[in-house]
């Protein structure tokens, strides 16, 4: 055995790598080896650690010493300075660790403060190797269902944890395999929904690239539940670096027997493909996915028939989102109880949310349901960038509600918000200071809407056309308070008559927009 | 794969990362500043690390530690273990590291004649 002095996690996600991670892992390996240092220390690739907009992020262990913004230029001092000598070159050091960043595996008092279900692993194991993540309980879960667990008793178990759809809909998951497991038909499909593209949305992504494992553990447990035997992971065609973890992990998993027949000798037989989107919006409502797969036009279903009886290929088939499913194994393996323990009353468990705009510290976080957006932005968020003050928030993705300031006190979880006409969505919150001009802000959502728009149903395809002639007029201030009321006006139409929920949606933005800054908005027409 | 196959791997690979965790009983700081590697920590270090990977002592971590300012005892190094007052050695070089691997690490005995403080 060789003893390691000290292990350098770099984080290795699609935000690092245009930061030139890649190079940085070159320069640090050849200086190590330089040092002569290669026997004690070892250099490792994680995915993200949750630190984004801060360049290559790198973590020593077992200091815990976090490093940003590194270059290869830093490299020898780094390699020097700290791995020879000890020193931890506080120039470079992430000044303060926020919580967030702290990953530990005890449960310290951190721990609960940061509730880590669904991110537990990220930036915490080889997000390439699959004995990394059996070691930090991968596939436990997995053999706990499969080898002592009924597919009713494991339905019965993910329905009394409450555990709701994280792609935004919020439909009860439990209920959902109760459905589908209920369809008598030999062939079934679990479908995972990765097509990520909610703007200002990226933790599907950072799920996958930091842990795969637990997501292909998740479908095994979901196929046993339901009884489909076949699993796909529609996603989206850019995420390079999540295609090919994940498509590795399935590899290794396969020769591990993980998947394949006869999982854990209970006789079941599962399997995973992964299919690649091409980027369309619309892809991630789940008809239009499922026409996607079966290689047409991604266009909306009517629906009934809902996916649960006749989904893809007609056959029954299971739709969850990326971050529902990777609640699954902490489910089995705690028990529903314990996982009712977080969140709300209503909503139990955790939500990732991804943080962005103008605050101090962008990125990505794990926390209890009901966490109030005013904890989420100047906890974790560090605040509103250079001292100013908040103006807004744009939580849901483009297809959310802007919340003002008398939003922040409130508990978010997917029902409390929707009492306030507003919808958590995927968790994407978007934080604007002062200085935002909410009308440009407004028209860079309308005018994602009107390219996004698959052009299916008359109200949506000419909708968003018009909606977006009319925020142009009212931005280049040639409009008239006749525009500002037709907005609200096309878009309440186009919530009561678009097919999907792509069109239905641009009310929740619209609506608040006019509700916080009617006034602002009027002034660039007077 | 069943799971008794799981549980081999799992143990295996939980050994790998509890190492770059902090799950430790002993650690022992050499100091590495200017004076120290001049005066053999560099050495002194690599000896630690050796010995410990030989024995498989899974529950010892060796780190670094910058100037301790007192340039005329190095290589210092410290030993720290729970529950027990740190442990400071003077003047070592490689046979002495192999001395206390062997009969403090190990053997639970300090060797006091290279101790130069106890805190």
């Amino acid at each position: 055995m060789n003893m390691v002095r000290n292990h350098v996690l770099i984080s290795i996600d699609a935000n690092t790598i245009i930061a030139g991670a890649r190079a940085v892992e070159d320069a640090l390996i050849k200086e190590i080896a330089r040092q002569g240092l290669s026997q004690e220390i070892v250099v490792l690739e994680t995915g993200s650690v949750g630190i984004e907009d801060q360049g290559v992020v790198l973590v020593v262990y077992p200091e815990g010493i976090y490093y940003t913004n590194i270059t290869p230029a830093e490299v020898p001092e780094l390699v020097e300075e700290h791995l020879l000598k000890g020193r931890v070159v506080h120039r470079l050091m992430l000044k303060e660790t926020p919580k967030r960043f702290v990953i530990t595996k005890e449960k310290t008092g951190l721990m609960k403060e940061q509730p880590r279900i669904v991110l537990k692993n990220c930036g915490f194991i080889n997000p390439e190797s699959i004995d990394e993540a059996i070691a930090a309980d991968g596939y436990q879960a997995a053999a706990k269902a499969l080898s002592s667990m009924k597919p009713d008793e494991i339905i019965a178990e993910v329905k009394h944890a409450g555990l709701t759809g994280r792609g935004g809909a919020a439909f009860p998951t439990g209920l959902k395999w109760e459905f589908a497991s209920k369809v008598d038909n030999p062939v079934k499909y679990i479908v995972c929904n990765a097509d990520e593209g909610e703007p200002g949305t990226f933790k599907d992504r950072l799920i996958l690239e930091g842990d795969p494992h637990k997501l292909i553990e998740s479908m095994i447990i979901g196929g046993y539940a339901t009884g489909a035997t076949k699993g796909f992971v529609y996603i989206r065609g850019e995420y390079e670096l999540s295609i090919e973890r994940l498509e590795k992990a399935i590899a290794d998993a396969r020769s591990y027997g993980l998947l394949g027949t006869n999982i854990f000798d209970s006789g079941f037989d599962f399997d995973i493909t992964v299919m690649k989107g091409a980027g369309a919006y619309v892809c991630g409502e789940e008809t239009a996915l499922i026409e996607s797969i079966e290689g047409k036009r991604g266009h909306p279903r009517n629906k009934p028939p809902y996916p649960i009886t006749a989904g893809l290929w007609g056959k029954p088939t299971i739709v969850n989102n990326v971050e529902t499913l990777s609640n699954i194994p902490e489910i089995i393996l705690k028990g529903a109880e314990n996982f009712k323990k977080y969140g709300t009353e209503k909503c139990s468990g955790t939500k990732v949310y991804t943080i962005l705009g103008h605050v101090a510290t962008p990125g990505l976080i794990e926390t209890e349901m009901g966490t109030t957006l005013r904890d989420i932005i100047f906890e974790y968020g560090g605040g509103i960038k250079d001292g100013k003050r908040f103006k807004c928030a744009l939580v849901g993705g483009a297809a959310g509600a802007f919340l003002g300031p008398d939003m922040l006190d409130v508990k978010m979880d997917f029902v409390n918000l929707r009492e306030y006409a507003a919808a958590l969505g995927s968790g994407a919150i978007l934080v604007m200071d002062e200085d935002t001009d909410i009308v440009d802000m407004l028209k860079s959502v309308l005018h994602f809407f009107k390219h996004e728009s698959c052009g299916h149903c008359v109200p949506c395809r000419l909708g968003t056309a018009r909606l977006v002639e009319l925020i142009d007029r009212i931005a280049a201030s040639k409009g008239t308070s006749k525009d500002v009321e037709g907005l609200t006006r096309i878009s309440e139409t186009m919530k009561d008559t678009s097919f999907c929920p792509l069109g239905q949606s641009l009310i929740l933005p619209v609506s608040s927009s006019l509700k916080y800054f009617k006034d602002e908005i009027l002034a660039r027409v007077q | 794969m069943n799971l008794e196959d799981l549980k081999k791997i799992r143990e295996k690979a939980e050994k790998d990362i509890e190492l770059r965790q902090k799950k430790t009983r002993i650690k022992i700081v050499v100091g590495m500043g200017t004076s120290g590697i001049a005066a053999g920590a560099r050495e002194v270090l690599k000896t630690f690390v050796e010995e410990i990977s030989n024995r498989n002592l899974l529950d010892v971590v060796v780190t670094q530690t910058g100037e301790k300012g007192l340039a005329s005892q190095e290589p210092m190094i410290e030993i720290f273990e729970e529950g027990k007052p740190v442990i400071v050695y003077g003047n070592i070089d490689k046979k002495k590291a192999q001395g206390i691997v062997e009969n403090h690490i190990v053997g639970g005995r300090p060797v006091m004649e290279y101790v130069i403080e106890a805190k």
